[in-house]
């Protein structure tokens, strides 16, 4: 069976990935933010941690997707992805290596668990996907690791709510502990802290509510599933809502959690840099609520 | 666990920030061309027809001449007002060659030396910046206690 062995956190600024791809992640500027990830880049590469898969919860920024087409919540099932042109050129990064077999079983396990995920078998990826592998692998030929993109709409109102995100983190748990061959599965959720980027507020940070937030990552609280949008907006800034997809990660994950390392810094162009790797301590998600996750034909056929 | 709501209600607390303009379904309608427009500038063939000759490429577009007019003028407080997307209406000041920081620093109202600073010293505070009605209610209490 496959196992969710630790879930990453990070922001997912673009211009972390420009810095890197320049070769300018060790400047006065850059050090602090990278410093903070050496751990995690040292950690991640041991054998007994070292992923498989991982399933990265991220959000386009209208690269993949444009107006045309707003899934909630997307699930890539491809072979491969590239990455996009955001407008100054693609980054020069490997291509994104897909685990189709795994990603089309979560799919659906998650549509029976009633959760009606929107299917992609073609994209490109953007920063918010290239950036944490960049952030936690560095630059190397090829990718180390498997990745299930899943995109979340967190850009057009309303987005998914923190506590339907953490529900659907516990539904992917139930898909992986499903699948019938062992891996060694991690979960990321990116984007965040606090951060505006529009009107005349741009510019807010709330170093005290991105405490609040990493606390809550940890330990049996489920407190932060509650927050709502409108806290967000408030005590984050407007974009601080990215945050609502670091709960998938973190539901995933379980009862309970124990953090192995954390970061804070601010600031990375407009936005302030959060970054925790946690580890379940009891990894126990409620079983399915629903009548074909119940279903032992219907669970047989996916 | 989120509590039923009423959407109005739930809409409506979105106006009561200050400084923000919140993407939400109305300004996403509003907005559809304008933002569909800076997403064709994804493709280097359309940046540069739309380098050679901003305004005709904008005339291919049904968008609102007010729509037109703030593209060509970069005036992104009154494109988030007319229903631009911050991520769409990057894709125009990355054609540009300006960074996030620099263009978001133009709706501030600050320099783009100052807003740095702003960033480099933690940011702008939330104190004073969370509510509209909150912050009227403590200016009414304020000249309260001035007449007293």
């Amino acid at each position: 069976m496959g196992r969710i062995t630790a879930g990453i956190a990070s922001s997912h600024v673009p211009l972390l990935g420009v810095a890197a791809d320049m070769g300018k992640h060790r400047d006065a500027y850059f050090a602090p933010i990278f410093e903070g990830y050496d751990w995690t880049r040292e950690w991640i590469a041991r054998p007994e941690v070292k992923p498989d898969v991982v399933i990265l919860v991220y959000n386009d920024h209208a690269s993949a997707f444009d107006m045309k087409i707003i899934p909630t919540f997307a699930i890539g099932c491809g072979e491969r992805y590239k990455p996009a042109d955001e407008g100054w050129g693609p980054r020069k990064v490997p291509d994104v290596e897909g685990h189709p077999d795994l990603a089309w079983h979560i799919a659906q396990s998650l549509i029976l668990d009633e959760f009606d995920m929107t299917i992609i078998n073609e994209m490109d990826v953007d920063h918010g996907l290239t950036v944490p592998l960049t952030m936690m692998y560095g630059a190397p030929d090829a990718w180390p690791v498997k990745v299930i993109p899943l995109a979340v709409n967190v850009v057009t109102y309303p987005p998914p709510s923190g506590n339907r995100c953490w529900a659907l983190g516990e539904a992917i748990a139930r898909a992986v502990q499903s699948y019938d061959q062992d891996l060694n599965v991690q979960i990321w959720g990116t984007g965040g802290m606090s951060h505006q980027l529009q009107g005349p507020r741009a510019g807010l940070i709330n170093a005290e509510w991105d405490a609040m937030f990493l606390d809550g990552m940890v330990g049996t609280t489920q407190k932060l599933r509650a927050i709502p949008h409108i806290e967000y907006l408030r005590e984050t800034g407007s974009e601080g809502i990215e945050m609502v997809m670091w709960l998938i990660m973190r539901g995933a994950l379980g009862r309970e959690t124990r953090a192995l390392h954390r970061h804070y810094h601010v600031p990375c162009s407009n936005t302030a840099i959060g970054h925790i790797v946690l580890e379940p301590v009891d990894g126990t998600v409620p079983p399915s609520p629903t009548l074909e996750g119940n279903n032992a034909a219907a669970q047989a056929a996916i | 666990m989120s509590g039923p709501r009423d959407i109005h209600e739930y809409l409506g607390e979105f106006e009561d920030i200050p400084g923000t303009r919140v993407y939400t379904a109305a300004r996403a309608r509003q907005g559809y061309h304008l933002n569909q427009f800076a997403m064709s500038l994804m493709k280097a063939e359309n940046r540069t027809r739309w380098l050679a000759n901003e305004a005709a490429y904008l005339d291919e577009w049904p968008m609102t001449q007010d729509q037109k007019a703030a593209v060509l003028a970069r005036d992104y407080n009154l494109l988030l007002d007319l229903g631009g997307n911050i991520y769409f209406l990057a894709k125009v000041f990355s054609t540009d060659g300006l960074s996030f920081l620099q263009a978001v620093s133009t709706m501030t109202g600050m320099s783009v030396e100052e807003y740095s600073a702003m960033m480099n010293a933690g940011g702008r505070s939330p104190e004073g910046v969370r509510s509209i009605t909150a912050n009227r209610a403590a200016e009414g209490d304020a000249a309260i206690r001035k007449q007293r």
